[in-house]
């Protein structure tokens, strides 16, 4: 069996990887996209977590995944959602355009 | 134990008339009150309610009178007291009442008739004086006071009265307020009674300390009864005196200031600055002679003791002050010029004869000279008003003259009031009340000296009386305008007190005593014999000497000389040093402005030079200190507290201003410096996490 190790450096590249998008991509898609590789990156440390925990028959970890699955989902729509009224506001999707969240 | 209201208890054997005698000083003070609120133009409703409560406070005493008479022919020693507690103190009750015994009858008489006669004459004499409104309500106020002191039964309520007594006389002798004199009198009547008073209240709690009470009669258990003297007597004070003796000089010394006697007469003359009915009801027959009655009411301290008539000490001292003041207000009288001072000293020197009276011969004499000088004294204060008046307001006898042709009426009575107080044999009142005082004097166990001062000082009153008519009613007229008669108002009481001037002797004679068993309590018999007894025809017939010696001196220097006014006074060319020592009144006034009043003065400057130099600086000091303190505090909370709070807010500003840049809008800004704080907290935990 590969060792918790072995999907621990898997999830964190690939937290790596997203955050690298969030952080550097321009198109809004992408960044939102760079986000949900970090959600997910922290959905599977969930599952390894759980997987190699004392008591798996407990299906806590299973549970949390779901859960953030389900809150990832309705992020990705709302932040969707938020971009393409911005895109249709401002004909872009730019980030680096979008400067007026400014208080 | 609660405090209660005034809780009346009346005694029960007190008559009616006796229950209602505080009616008679109560109705002239509650006039005083209604006049008090008058308008000042309403004189005539002023002046009325004054004499029309004076005139049924009158009727009141006599009634009061009549009932005592009564008692007394019955046999029965009339001494009504009213006592009631006034408030309460822990177990202590304060106790007030009043007195209703022959003593009081007697004087109660006196105050109300010769009052209700100046009253009337006041309406006169103060015509047309804008304030006769104001001067009848002090003159309501003042019969009121002088009444409670007559009618009082406890020692306190006396004092409260006689205090009143000496406010009204202060406000009265002030009356004219607007003159500086008449101020100054006012002031130097009141503080110099102050003194006696001190020592009068001083006597006073030592009384009530030593008896327990503060009622002369209480069925037994007041101060002025067998129990309570025997208990004064046994107890000893300093200097061989017992505690009777002590607490009487002590209270004679309040009624030598009121009463003018030796050390404390320099306020009576000076008192004369007030108008001239006020120094007849005043400081001629009322106020005055309330010393007198005041030793006659503690008569019985003052000669607890004693194993012969007068011979305890403070009776001793009591005669030697009296005598002494006789002699030498009387010297003093010779050499003013004054009318009504001349008359002022006269009355120091009887208040020295009733003084005198009182030590060697017990309460009948001093008061029966205190009863007939009221009269014949008032009649000569308002003789001389009517004369003041009638020169138009002069009062120097050397600017009068020859007045007999144009007032006869107020010569007459003068007159009449001039050889009673000379001591006219037979006729004249004063003559009797004085030879009843000689005759004590003589037969006064320790020494004669009081008695030959009194015959002296007898003969100064005739000469000095003499001088001051001569100058005044005969020779010729040296004043300026026209003389003229004052209106009836003034005259009709001259005449009535004239009549009692002459009349009132009947009641003191040798063969009839009936004053002196009226208030000694015993039967009086018609003697005639008394007039043949040889002691008694000696008296009369150096009372013949006195007087023909003191008139006839008088008339041989100044009969119908008619001086000039310039003119210096006959004596004062025959013997100058001497006048000049009596016109300047021996120069009492200067020895005490060089002594008392010097060391006041000096006092009141030390006072000051404390007052400014030690509390003063220690004052400033503080302030300095304190307005340093504060300008340092000031500085510190502007520069330092104001200045730390400023900049800190200025940083706090400025920190904003960086931070604000950091929000630029940008959303992946936002994320990077989120990403950038994952990472250091997570090699935080990382390093922290792993030792």
């Amino acid at each position: 069996m590969t060792p918790l190790t072995g999907y621990l450096i898997v999830a964190a590249l690939i937290f790596a990887i997203g955050l690298a998008g969030a952080l550097t991509r321009r198109n809004a898609i992408m960044v939102l996209i760079g986000i949900e590789l970090m959600l997910n990156a922290a959905n599977l440390n969930l599952i390894a977590f759980w997987r190699y925990s004392p008591h798996p028959e407990l299906l806590t970890g299973m549970m949390f995944a779901i859960f953030s699955i389900a809150v990832a989902a309705a992020e990705a729509a709302v932040g969707l959602g938020l971009v393409i009224s911005i895109y249709r506001h401002a004909k872009t999707a730019d980030v680096e355009q979008m400067n007026r969240m400014k208080g | 134990m609660m405090q209660e209201a005034i809780a009346f208890t009346p005694q029960l054997d007190a008559s009616s008339i006796a229950r209602w005698l505080w009616l008679i000083p109560a109705l002239p003070i509650v006039a005083a009150g209604i006049i008090s609120v008058l308008k000042q133009p309403r004189r005539k409703l002023a002046s009325n309610l004054a004499i029309g409560s004076m005139g049924i406070s009158l009727l009141i005493a006599m009634s009061a009178f009549v009932h005592v008479l009564s008692g007394w022919s019955n046999g029965h020693a009339v001494r009504e007291v009213v006592n009631f507690s006034w408030l309460t103190v822990g177990t202590q009750a304060v106790e007030l009442g009043w007195v209703l015994d022959p003593l009081s009858a007697v004087m109660l008489v006196m105050v109300t008739f010769v009052g209700l006669l100046i009253f009337i004459y006041s309406t006169g004499y103060m015509e047309h004086d804008e304030n006769y409104t104001r001067f009848f309500c002090f003159l309501a106020l003042f019969a009121g006071a002088m009444l409670g002191v007559v009618i009082a039964n406890s020692i306190l309520l006396l004092f409260m009265c006689w205090e009143l007594v000496g406010l009204t006389s202060y406000l009265l002798i002030g009356f004219w307020y607007h003159k500086p004199s008449a101020a100054a009198a006012a002031r130097k009547a009141f503080i110099t009674t102050r003194v006696g008073d001190i020592f009068f209240l001083l006597g006073i709690v030592w009384l009530f300390a030593q008896t327990g009470t503060l009622l002369f009669y209480d069925r037994g258990a007041g101060s002025m009864e067998p129990l309570a003297l025997g208990g004064l007597l046994v107890h000893h004070s300093h200097w061989g005196l017992t505690a009777a003796g002590a607490i009487g000089l002590l209270i004679f010394a309040g009624a030598a200031g009121k009463s003018g006697q030796l050390p404390l007469h320099v306020w009576l003359p000076d008192a004369m600055e007030g108008p001239t009915p006020v120094s007849a009801l005043i400081h001629a027959a009322t106020m005055v002679a309330a010393g007198v009655y005041l030793i006659a009411r503690v008569y019985p301290l003052m000669a607890a003791g004693a194993i012969a008539p007068g011979t305890t000490t403070a009776l001793t001292v009591v005669t030697w002050v009296g005598a002494s003041t006789a002699v030498f207000a009387a010297l003093i009288a010779v050499a003013q010029n004054d009318i009504k001072r001349i008359l002022a000293y006269s009355t120091v020197s009887q208040l020295g004869y009733m003084m005198a009276g009182l030590g060697v011969g017990g309460v009948a004499v001093g008061m029966f000279h205190l009863i007939t000088h009221a009269f014949f004294k008032a009649l000569l204060f308002m003789g001389s008003g009517s004369v003041i008046h009638g020169v138009h307001e002069e009062q120097d006898i050397r600017r009068m003259g020859g007045l007999r042709k144009y007032m006869p009426l107020t010569f007459l009575t003068y007159a009449v009031g001039m050889l009673a107080l000379c001591g006219v044999p037979i006729f004249f009142s004063g003559f009797w009340s004085k030879d009843a005082i000689l005759e004590s004097a003589h037969s006064w166990p320790l020494s004669h000296a009081p008695y030959y001062m009194l015959v002296f000082g007898a003969v100064l009153t005739a000469f000095y009386m003499t001088r001051q008519v001569s100058y005044v009613f005969f020779g010729e007229y040296r004043g300026h305008g026209h003389a003229h008669e004052s209106p009836r108002v003034m005259t009709t009481p001259l005449a009535i007190l004239a009549v009692f001037a002459v009349a009132l002797g009947v009641i003191g004679t040798p063969a009839w005593p009936w004053f002196r068993a009226f208030l000694e309590n015993h039967a009086a018999s018609v003697e005639m014999h008394a007039f043949a007894e040889p002691a008694w025809l000696m008296l009369l017939l150096t009372s013949c000497v006195i007087v023909i010696v003191g008139i006839g001196l008088g008339w041989w220097i100044y009969g119908n000389k008619s001086p000039r006014s310039e003119e210096p006074d006959a004596l004062q060319k025959a013997i100058p040093p001497v006048w000049t020592v009596l016109a300047n009144r021996l120069y009492i006034d200067e020895l005490y402005g060089a002594t008392v009043i010097a060391f006041y003065y000096w006092w009141a400057k030390v006072a000051d030079w404390i007052d400014r130099d030690i509390w003063g600086d220690m004052v400033s000091t503080v302030i300095w200190l304190t307005n340093h303190w504060a300008r340092l505090n000031k500085f510190l909370d502007a520069t330092m507290v104001d200045g730390a709070f400023d900049k800190g807010c200025e940083e706090i500003y400025n920190g904003g201003g960086v931070l604000a840049r950091i929000q630029n809008g940008r959303g992946q800004i936002y994320l990077r410096l989120l990403a950038v704080a994952v990472v250091i907290l997570a090699a935080i935990l990382i390093w922290s996490g792993r030792p």
